[in-house]
């Protein structure tokens, strides 16, 4: 690997020299010197990356095209976020990065290092559950369950905002989750038991 | 996925040196990594930009400048943009959902494209994506598409909400080129019709950068709204989408912006309303004739006529929550 690596730098150099001599125009040179760079340098397709999920830092070897998503259920074996439509579309892989509500599907895992993710299974401490879980428990907030996590990870962040004035609100702020058992109304009113209990 | 390199420069400098003819910037994702998954972008490197681009949002005595990293959200929930310039924010939030606003930057917003069924679909005609493959949506399911400014080439629109408000109030857009060289792009140059060329979204050069935007302190951001009209109520693409702005004089209209969201390849501004509007008294008559005026112009294709009324009707709205704003 460290052998072809350095026996293709060493041919680039030479053809790019070469190219470099024909070429009368600068700014063409620069432009081809990156195309035939980008041709015969062989490119890094893994990286090295350390990502802090739920306090606990994991350093691994990933594919750069490996989503946060992937790598929390294939590689951290974290299955409690969940893939719906792995496309930006339903919500169900809302995590919190950095504290702020992130769909997991839509970021790629080379971009989280240095950041904190917090995942559905980071909310609970130990055996005790967040008020949230307890309050969808409590208030019916799910049927099936596959949507669950994304919802929950998101209402915590809705209540955290301060977007529990009203129904609607919470409706609105909570439109990036979507249900296919239409629990929406025990969701709303979990919501609404948290933030009214944050708020005493 | 095609495999790619990922480097993440630190300063726009090494971004822009670092870039090859087959790399593509990624800001918040939202839109490029969806394109990854679909090999509709099939770079062979992904420059990650969220350091090298500014986050910062800076009031200046003309205007306010926002970073190509500030994310939606920050935007939208800046207490000058929500005092000064509330109609970004109105934009901004009717739009997408809070997990893709806090993720998203406003140079990706910019730069986003067309959510046309086609253009997604590898299997079928699409010219955007595959040019010479035809437009599929010309003569196939159009319900979404545009009914002004397009071509037989494509009739697909520009999805962004933002967008619109940033064409209301004459934005402009600081970019970088290859060579280094930083210019200004007048918001309504910045999006381009598809003509014959409909794989060409924009006037920003190959290779270059967005920097900022930059929005003018003018008289339009007090009376100022936002409509927009979609298949649900939240977390769904407009239909049609109007940002409407008045500069009055008591009860008479100085000077008027009107742009629409979900009708054109680019935010499209009603000009002629905008001059019969200016001068004129604020009641609903004249409201109505603006809306009259700007859909004469308007020409839908065989699954969108039901956006002429509905865009009328968004348009005396927005005319309205604009003069009581
Ligand atoms: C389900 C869903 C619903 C949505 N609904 C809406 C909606 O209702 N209204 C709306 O307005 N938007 C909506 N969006 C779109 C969303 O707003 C855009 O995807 C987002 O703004 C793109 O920003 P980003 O930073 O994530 O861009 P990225 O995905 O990172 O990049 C997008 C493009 O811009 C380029 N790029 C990014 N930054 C720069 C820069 N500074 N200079 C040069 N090139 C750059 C990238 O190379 C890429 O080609 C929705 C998206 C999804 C997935
Ligand atoms: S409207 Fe544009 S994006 Fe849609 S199929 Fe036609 S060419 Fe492609
Ligand atoms: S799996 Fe990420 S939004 Fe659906
Ligand atoms: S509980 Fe089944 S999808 Fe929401």
């Amino acid at each position: 690997m460290e052998k072809k690596n350095s026996y293709s730098r060493r041919f680039f150099i030479k053809a790019s020299a070469a190219l470099g001599a024909l070429a009368l125009v600068p700014k063409y040179v620069s432009s081809f010197y990156r195309d035939i760079k980008a041709l015969i340098v062989p490119v890094k397709e893994h990286i090295n990356l350390t990502v802090s999920v739920n306090k606990k830092p994991y350093t691994m070897q990933a594919d750069t095209r490996s989503t946060l998503l992937d790598l929390l259920r294939e590689n951290l074996q974290l299955t409690g976020t969940k893939k719906g439509c792995d496309h930006g579309q339903c919500g169900a892989c809302t995590v919190h990065v950095d504290g702020e509500r992130t769909l997991s599907c839509l970021t790629l895992s080379a971009m989280t290092v240095g950041k904190e993710v917090t995942t559905i299974e980071g909310l609970s401490e130990g055996d005790d559950l967040h008020p949230m879980q307890e309050a969808f428990i409590a208030c019916d907030g799910f049927q099936c369950g596959y949507c669950t996590p994304g919802q929950i990870m998101s209402a915590v962040a809705c209540v955290k905002e301060g977007h529990t004035g009203s129904v609607e609100e919470i409706k609105a702020y909570m439109s990036g989750n979507l249900c296919r058992c239409g629990a929406y109304n025990g969701i709303v009113e979990s919501i609404q038991k948290v933030a009214q209990h944050e708020t005493i | 996925m095609r495999p790619f390199e990922y480097v993440k420069p630190k300063d726009s400098k090494e971004a822009l040196r670092a870039k090859t003819p087959t790399g593509a910037y990624i800001a918040g994702g939202t839109n490029l990594v969806d394109l990854l998954k679909k090999n509709i972008a099939v770079p062979h490197q992904v420059l990650d930009v969220t350091q090298a681009l500014s986050d910062k949002i800076t009031l200046k005595r003309s205007g306010i400048e926002m970073g190509a990293m500030v994310r939606n959200t920050t935007a939208a929930i800046n207490p000058t943009i929500l005092e000064q310039f509330p109609l970004v924010s109105k934009a901004i939030l009717a739009g997408a959902s809070p997990q893709i606003r806090n993720m998203a930057s406003i140079g990706g917003n910019l730069l986003q494209r067309t959510r046309c069924p086609y253009f997604y679909d590898t299997s079928l005609p699409c010219n955007k994506r595959a040019p010479g493959s035809g437009c599929g949506a010309y003569n196939g399911e159009n319900r979404m598409s545009a009914v002004i400014g397009y071509s037989a080439d494509c009739v697909a629109v520009h999805p962004s909400d933002l967008c619109v408000a940033l064409a209301a109030l004459d934005a402009t857009v600081v970019v970088q080129d290859a060579q280094g060289k930083k210019r200004s792009i007048l918001f309504k140059d910045f999006h381009r019709l598809p003509e014959s060329a409909p794989q060409q979204d924009n006037t920003l050069p190959e290779g270059a950068l967005i920097r900022e935007v930059y929005i003018p302190k003018n008289a339009f951001h007090k009376h100022s709204a936002y409509v927009k009209i979609r298949d649900r109520d939240s977390y769904a693409f407009a239909l049609v989408s109007v940002a409407a702005a008045l500069q009055l004089d008591g009860n008479r209209i100085v000077a008027a912006r009107l742009a629409s969201g979900g009708v054109a390849h680019k935010p499209w501004r009603w000009l002629a309303a905008e001059q019969f509007l200016a001068g004129k008294e604020t009641n609903a008559t004249v409201f109505a004739e603006a809306a009259a005026l700007a859909v004469q112009d308007v020409r839908p294709l065989a699954h969108n006529a039901f956006k002429v009324d509905m865009l009328k009707g968004a348009i005396e709205t927005a005319l309205q929550e604009a003069l009581q704003a």
